[in-house]
């Protein structure tokens, strides 16, 4: 067997720099709201990314209601209809899902898990919040605005975001592009952190190849996002300066219902690729932090290490190198290039390789495991079945050809929502139910738990797998009403019907969810500091939840790496990373190699 | 034991919806079976995987769950079985690829001799633009566009001047003759898809695309929009009639030329300007 990390040490390089002097908040004000802990930045991020996240599911319930009920509501109009979707969208990916990922699990677990007492730069980690925290508040403004948010679709394509054809192309899109810029900022400031920490702000005897994956997961997320929005930013500077200034950047000559504009000279396909550059890492910036939690959440839970750790960390830095030269297969029928295709089609599949590898890795991970079906294995085996699921349809789509007919139809929506909204979503929900205990003191309510599991995933499974097949039938997505056609049977409209009822029951358990969240807060069971018997550092600390500073007087020393579970000889069936050797009882391993260095 | 059952429920569930399903293509209507061939490939191989790693998840959380006394096996990684599985990945991902880009190869390259016809779009309808006798178009600007000049055509173009052009009616298209779509915007970002002929393309304005295909059945088909461009998206609906040359050339014949049309516009305009100053007289 090649030569793993998991091989413990007595020897440990003593610090080369002493301990920097934290910053301590003085009063209610900067310990609890301009606070510089990562923890308290941490939960102000989830609870903001959860209000917001909610708007984004009651949209996801009006454009449903549409869908399946086309003729009864006659408050959504086709302009309200896509907005919703618009909204929906734009929402869901970047203000929940990455604020939540990066800013929320970033924030608590990164110091906790790496040995140390919080962010690196606690001050712009603050400011990143902070900002954060306005441009959500800017999203929401632009609901209120005369003609009211944009509803060019969250892809944002010029021309027609900027043109009054298309609602919410006034107040509307420039608070949109606002908000983003802002949230580009107030994201790069958390990134840095985030970065920087991981890099410098370990503990001692914590390498990197000791890391848990989930750090390494944020941590390649994050390196994602710094590289991949600053794209984003400058399209959406770019597309402001087009409305406001008039510039023609992203705006060729047009005509428009019959009137000749002043535009000229621009290029509606440099945007796309502007925002597929940024787009495409997205999505691996809210997958890869679930394929780092989940691994932990397997391993954790079946009692065993993760299958091929190095394997795991290696997959997770060529993901996300790959992901930014894939980007222009969300563009195969855009017009581009068609030679193109060869390329991306190439470097798109070749994706597939590291991404089936992680999931071969969790499944191997269960194989003579000592399975507990605890919630969070059940939201772990639940994202393994969505996300294969997703994974595989996404080989269709990103084979050039067989994108042809089913891009922009309802299997691509499908395919997206299986992929990076149920698979993440259900990370998202399996580590709230994991960390709940740390971050609180108390557990949340089993019984509620499996209630909002089982309607979750198979509600959502419910919802996105059947969808698929309205996409072969040739149903076009981001339509308003099918109507009258040619080619789309009854049964169809019967089918989308069942969707909206799903939508509706799965949209009403994550109520019950939110209010086990508040209601375990108070009569939740006290929670054991290590209920799960988990061997990474947020669970060693002398305090649950962790005090200021996380770890007491002394910060931890790493001594092996994450996932020392029913390791053969030890008393117990796992062993903290921070456990010496020493106290390692009964065990039989010879005199660890790199001893002898001393 | 629930859950295992569960999981493999969730898999002969998937796989059974598949077979029943009632939603599937519509009938081919193009030469682009090809598609069809390559979708059905991708769907034994990633429905094989599907199957296979669920199964096996479903398995082990049977086999392996928690029971009193149960201790997890310590394996940290397996060098032989993860280079055995990426191999197969591969060789799976190779057999879907190769196809793939065969097929697209064909999809991009259009048959020496095939006819051309424009497609225009804008907010939101459909216009057909067929080059007349010469077999050619004429030259477009969009800033040439008036009430007149729909399509923008430059009038010092003499290519220009014998294009058919088609408004407020269905696109026609001959049998089994190899059709190639330019594809023109005048506004925003639309894209031409009938279901039936699996090809869809996005028209750009600025920009002139292309797809091709060979109808291969006669019949009415649908058009439709397949790229947001704005409030009326979904209404931006059109027909395409595929029938019997001779038919198709009957209709190509009673349909106008752009010179036809502008001396009709012409003839219309002086009659207005008659009518104007007859008014301005009493």
């Amino acid at each position: 067997m090649a030569d793993v990390t998991n091989r413990d040490i007595d020897y440990v390089a003593p610090a080369e720099v002493e301990e920097e002097e934290l910053y301590h908040a003085h009063s209610w004000i900067t310990k609890y709201v301009f606070s510089q802990d990562a923890k308290v930045i941490a939960i102000q991020y989830s609870l903001t990314a959860i209000a917001i996240g909610l708007v984004g599911l009651v949209l996801s319930w009006l454009m449903r209601l549409q869908l399946g009920f086309p003729d009864y509501f006659s408050f959504i109009d086709a302009e309200h209809y896509y907005q919703f979707i618009t909204m929906h969208g734009m929402i869901m990916v970047v203000y929940l899902l990455t604020a939540l990922f990066l800013g929320g699990f970033g924030n608590y677990f990164i110091p906790l898990m790496v040995g140390a007492r919080d962010m690196v730069f606690p001050y712009v980690n603050m400011l990143s919040f902070w900002i954060y925290l306005i441009a959500v508040l800017v999203l929401v403004a632009s609901f209120f605005v005369e003609g009211g948010p944009t509803g060019a679709g969250w892809t944002l394509y010029p021309p027609q975001t900027i043109l009054s054809g298309t609602p919410g192309s006034d107040g509307g899109i420039v608070l949109m592009l606002v908000s983003l810029a802002l949230f580009i900022v107030g994201f790069t400031m958390g990134g840095l952190n985030y970065v920087v920490t991981v890099l410098q702000g370990r503990t001692r005897g914590m390498t990197m190849m000791r890391l848990p994956l989930t750090v390494w997961g944020i941590f390649i997320a994050t390196i994602l996002a710094l590289l991949a929005f600053p794209a984003l930013f400058v399209g959406a500077i770019m597309m402001l300066f087009d409305k406001l200034l008039g510039t023609s950047f992203f705006m060729p000559a047009i005509v428009e219902l019959g009137e000749q504009l002043s535009y000229g000279g621009g290029s509606p396909l440099l945007f796309q690729h502007l925002f597929w550059f940024f787009g495409h890492p997205e999505v691996y910036i809210v997958a890869l932090p679930a394929f780092g939690i989940v691994s932990d959440l397997i391993s954790v839970h079946a009692r065993k290490n993760i299958f091929g750790y190095r394997m795991m960390v290696w997959a997770l830095v060529a993901i996300g190198g790959l992901s930014f030269i894939v980007w222009a297969h969300h563009m195969y029928v855009s017009g581009m290039n068609p030679y193109f295709g060869f390329f991306f089609a190439t470097t798109t599949l070749i994706i597939a390789i590291p991404t089936a590898l992680k999931v071969y890795n969790w499944v191997l991970t269960l194989w003579q495991g000592d399975i507990h079906l605890t919630l969070p294995m059940l939201f772990a085996l639940a994202f393994i079945v969505t996300f294969v699921n997703g994974g595989i349809t996404g080989l269709f789509l990103g084979n050039v050809v067989v994108d042809v007919p089913l891009s922009d139809t309802m299997f691509v929506v499908a395919h997206f929502h299986m992929v990076m909204g149920v698979a993440p979503l259900l990370v998202i929900f399996g580590s709230i139910y994991h960390w709940y205990p740390k971050i609180t003191g108390r557990m949340l309510n089993e019984g509620m738990g499996q209630f909002h599991f089982w309607v979750t995933f198979l509600g959502a499974y419910a919802i996105f797998f059947p969808m698929h097949y309205l996409g072969f039938l040739g149903v076009p997505r981001r339509y308003y009403e099918i109507g009258e056609t040619m080619f789309v049977p009854d049964s169809a409209q019967t089918l989308s019907a069942f969707i909206t009822v799903m939508t509706l029951i799965v949209g009403f358990s994550q109520v019950v969810f939110l209010f086990n969240l508040v209601w375990s807060l108070f009569h939740g069971e006290k929670a054991d500091p290590n209920p799960w018997r988990a061997t990474t550092l947020e669970w060693q600390t002398p305090e649950t939840p962790p005090g200021h500073g996380n770890f007491g007087k002394a910060l931890p020393i790493v001594y092996r790496w994450a996932y020392d579970y029913s390791v053969p000889g030890a008393k117990e069936d796992f062993i903290p990373q921070n456990m010496p050797p020493s106290k390692v009882s009964g065990k039989k391993k010879t005199k660890p190699r790199r001893a002898k260095r001393k | 034991m629930i859950v295992a059952f569960v999981l493999l429920l969730v898999v002969i569930g998937s796989v059974g919806f598949h077979l029943i399903s009632p939603w599937w293509w519509t009938p081919i209507a193009s030469n682009w079976g090809y598609i069809d061939d390559t979708i059905n490939l991708t769907f034994w191989i990633t429905g094989f995987v599907f199957v296979a790693v669920l199964t096996f998840m479903a398995y082990c959380v049977f086999r392996f769950r928690h029971t009193k006394g149960h201790k997890a096996h310590y394996e940290p990684e397996s060098a032989k079985l993860e280079i055995w599985l990426s191999v197969l990945t591969s060789l799976g991902v190779i057999a879907m690829l190769t196809p793939g880009l065969f097929v697209w190869y064909q999809f991009i390259t259009v048959p020496d001799g095939a006819d051309e016809f424009e497609v225009l779009g804008q907010q939101w309808m459909w216009s057909y633009r067929y080059p007349g006798k010469d077999g050619r178009l004429g030259k477009t600007d969009p800033r040439n566009v008036t009430a007149d000049n729909p399509f923008g055509i430059d009038t010092a173009d003499p290519a220009g001047q014998d294009d058919v052009l088609v408004q407020g009616e269905d696109l026609h298209l001959p049998l089994d003759r190899p059709v190639k779509f330019l594809l023109r915007s005048l506004d925003v970002l639309h894209d031409f898809y009938v279901p039936q002929f699996r090809a869809k393309m996005d028209m750009i304005p600025g920009m002139i695309t292309y797809f091709w295909i060979t109808p291969t059945r006669t019949g009415t088909f649908d058009i439709l929009c397949a790229e947001l461009c704005g409030v009326g998206h979904h209404a931006m609906r059109g027909i395409v009639v595929v029938e019997e040359e001779s038919a198709y050339k009957d209709w190509l014949a009673q349909q106008p030329t752009f010179a036809q049309s502008l001396a009709k516009a012409n003839a219309g305009t002086r009659r207005v300007s008659t009518l104007n100053a007859g008014g301005s007289v009493r």
